[in-house]
């Protein structure tokens, strides 16, 4: 099921070359494709390894990255409702680039600010926590609660003191999430780490399994807790903050992803994670064609994910939610 | 051996263990008894250093327990917690084979080798039928069966059970007896909190009483649970014990 699945996946993301905005038939580009790998270069070949190329990568990688650190939050706070954005991270990296674009910087610019109050805004979320003192995972919550609340109002500020013909709207497009303004530099710069780190997360789905018996019970089961929990906040993190970097906010994702997983392939980590990254990867994927083809003006992406998944989440909770009472 | 010196132990600086010297050796179960809320789960969780202890020395086969990693210390030590929910819908395997790779890191992965133990404990326990059910959905105590089965699948020398025995049926309950004394034989030392004197007689080559924190009578079961002891360890008057046994002499009339 999971090699069909990344079977499907590779498709899509062959198919996804072949389609965009630029004038021609998918055949036409297959053909151009051909010629391009036979060492010709006509200006098609250069659409698609300049644009589509890094784009179709992108979109996996975020699609790929948000859904593995969802599912390894959901196990890591015990809790089916978290996702990448609890403990603040990417509320700091919408600030982060809120502020760039509101300072007027270039996008390079704009980028490594998102990063940075991302990284930031969990750092914050961490010390809180370990000024109050206790280890446990509520007050984890709670501090990335108060980080994530404390920067949307940053946001919200910078929104109200921006140009509002053309600061404003920037940082508006910005949070709904896109990746029109992705280029190959960009992507080869972010896209290995994120790779990187979902391979991390995929291959702690033991730990993450015992980790979900709280903190405990995975002490006794010879889990060094602390380490690991930093260990995972780190990769998610850097997963969360790096999709924000390249495409803004990227809704529901994380979320939604890993419970379709779950619906499918039970609740062993050991499934979930390869299963959740690649259904995300997919996801985002087709829905960033989709964004990117389906009108004559670009959709935002972080509303589509929104848009499309909600709907099915809808439709699957009587059957995600069971057990959730008990 | 697990050997715990002058132990103090318990939660936001409050000792609730209070002074406590115990030993466990391989080849023994040790009965752990006492009133609730005077500390049996915190020593426990103090003896496999879930909670730190607040002073005192805890050694395992001679090495000082905080200083071994937390996967060492699961090799040694296994530990059965009451019991609990979990929120995702793990397969009674998955919670089993979480026992079995303890202590292997943290991107371990089961091999054949492990599924076949792990089939193993749940057919010695009689619960091979559960496997692949969710353990969300199994009753109070197939959950602690199966709390147990991981237990014994990490295979570890040393075993820490609290209150193993209190969801499960009679008949469940005199099996869990049999096993604990067959681990015992095969050499393991073996920690368990009851409420049920009984279960000390049966099963325990050793009793500590506990109340407050503090140990009031350890050794064999017949020199510690005498009349005196068990009226003084629950604050019963005396008489009403007496009635507690005759009504429990049921089971020795059937016989």
């Amino acid at each position: 099921m999971r090699l069909t699945l990344a079977a499907l996946l590779l498709a899509a993301a062959f198919a996804s070359l072949l389609f965009g905005r630029y004038d021609a038939s998918p055949l036409d580009a297959l053909a151009r494709l051909w010629q391009g790998l036979h060492g010709q270069r006509p200006p098609l070949w250069t659409v698609i390894v300049e644009l589509r190329v890094p784009r179709v990568l992108a979109a996996m990688a975020i699609g790929a990255g948000l859904a593995a650190s969802g599912a390894a939050y959901q196990s890591l706070f015990r809790n089916p409702l978290a996702s990448p954005e609890v403990l603040g991270g990417l509320a700091g990296a919408a600030f982060g680039a809120a502020l760039g674009i509101l300072l007027g910087h270039a996008l390079w610019q704009v980028q490594l600010a998102s990063f940075a109050f991302g990284l930031l805004a969990v750092g914050l979320t961490l010390l809180l926590a370990r000024l109050v003192g206790q280890s446990g995972i509520v007050v984890l919550l709670l501090a990335g609660l108060i980080t994530g609340a404390f920067f949307t109002a940053l946001l919200s500020t910078a929104k109200y003191v921006a140009d509002p013909y053309d600061k404003l709207p920037a940082i508006t497009y910005w949070l709904m999430g896109t990746l029109s303004s992705v280029d190959a530099h960009r992507v080869w710069l972010t896209v290995p780490p994120m790779l990187a780190s979902t391979a991390a997360l995929l291959a702690l789905g033991h730990a993450l399994n015992v980790l979900s018996m709280g903190d405990e019970e995975a002490t006794s089961l010879g889990m060094p807790v602390r380490p690991l929990r930093l260990l995972v906040i780190g990769l998610a993190t850097l997963l969360g903050t790096l999709s924000v970097v390249l495409a803004g906010m990227i809704a529901w994702v994380g979320l939604l992803i890993p419970q379709i997983a779950r619906l499918i392939w039970g609740a062993d980590n050991r499934r979930v994670l390869p299963a959740s990254a690649l259904l995300g990867a997919l996801y985002v994927l087709l829905l960033d064609d989709v964004a990117r083809t389906a009108f004559p003006v670009e959709l935002p992406l972080g509303v589509l994910t929104a848009l499309v998944g909600l709907p099915v989440f809808a439709l699957v909770l009587r059957r995600v939610a069971v057990g959730w009472s008990e | 051996m697990i050997e715990a010196r002058d132990l103090y132990a318990g939660y936001d600086r409050q000792p609730v263990v209070q002074g406590v010297t115990l030993r466990i050796a391989r080849g023994e179960t040790l009965a752990l008894l006492g009133p609730n809320g005077c500390g049996k789960t915190t020593l426990l969780k103090a003896l496999c250093a879930i909670h730190p202890a607040h002073s005192g020395s805890i050694h395992v086969d001679g090495d000082d327990l905080g200083r071994l990693s937390a996967p060492q210390r699961a090799r040694r030590i296994a530990y059965v917690p009451q019991q609990h929910r979990l929120v995702f819908a793990y397969s009674v395997l998955d919670v089993v084979m979480m026992g079995r790779l303890a202590g292997r890191g943290l991107i371990a992965r089961p091999t054949p080798a492990d599924f076949a133990a792990v089939h193993a404990v749940l057919g010695q326990l009689g619960l091979r039928d559960l496997a692949g059910r969710s353990y969300a959905a199994l009753s109070g105590g197939q959950r602690q069966q199966v709390l147990i089965a991981r237990a014994l699948a990490q295979d570890a020398p040393y075993l820490l059970l609290d209150e193993p025995a209190s969801s499960l049926d009679y008949g469940n309950q005199l099996r869990l007896l049999e096993l604990l004394g067959q681990l015992r034989d095969g050499g393991r030392g073996v920690l368990f909190t009851t409420h049920h004197p009984d279960h000390a007689f049966v099963v325990a080559t050793r009793v500590v009483l506990m109340q407050a924190g503090r140990f009031i009578a350890q050794g064999t079961p017949a020199q510690c649970m005498n009349r005196e002891q068990l009226a003084r360890l629950y604050a019963l008057p005396a008489d009403k014990l007496d009635q507690a046994v005759r009504a429990q002499r049921w089971a020795q009339q059937a016989v």
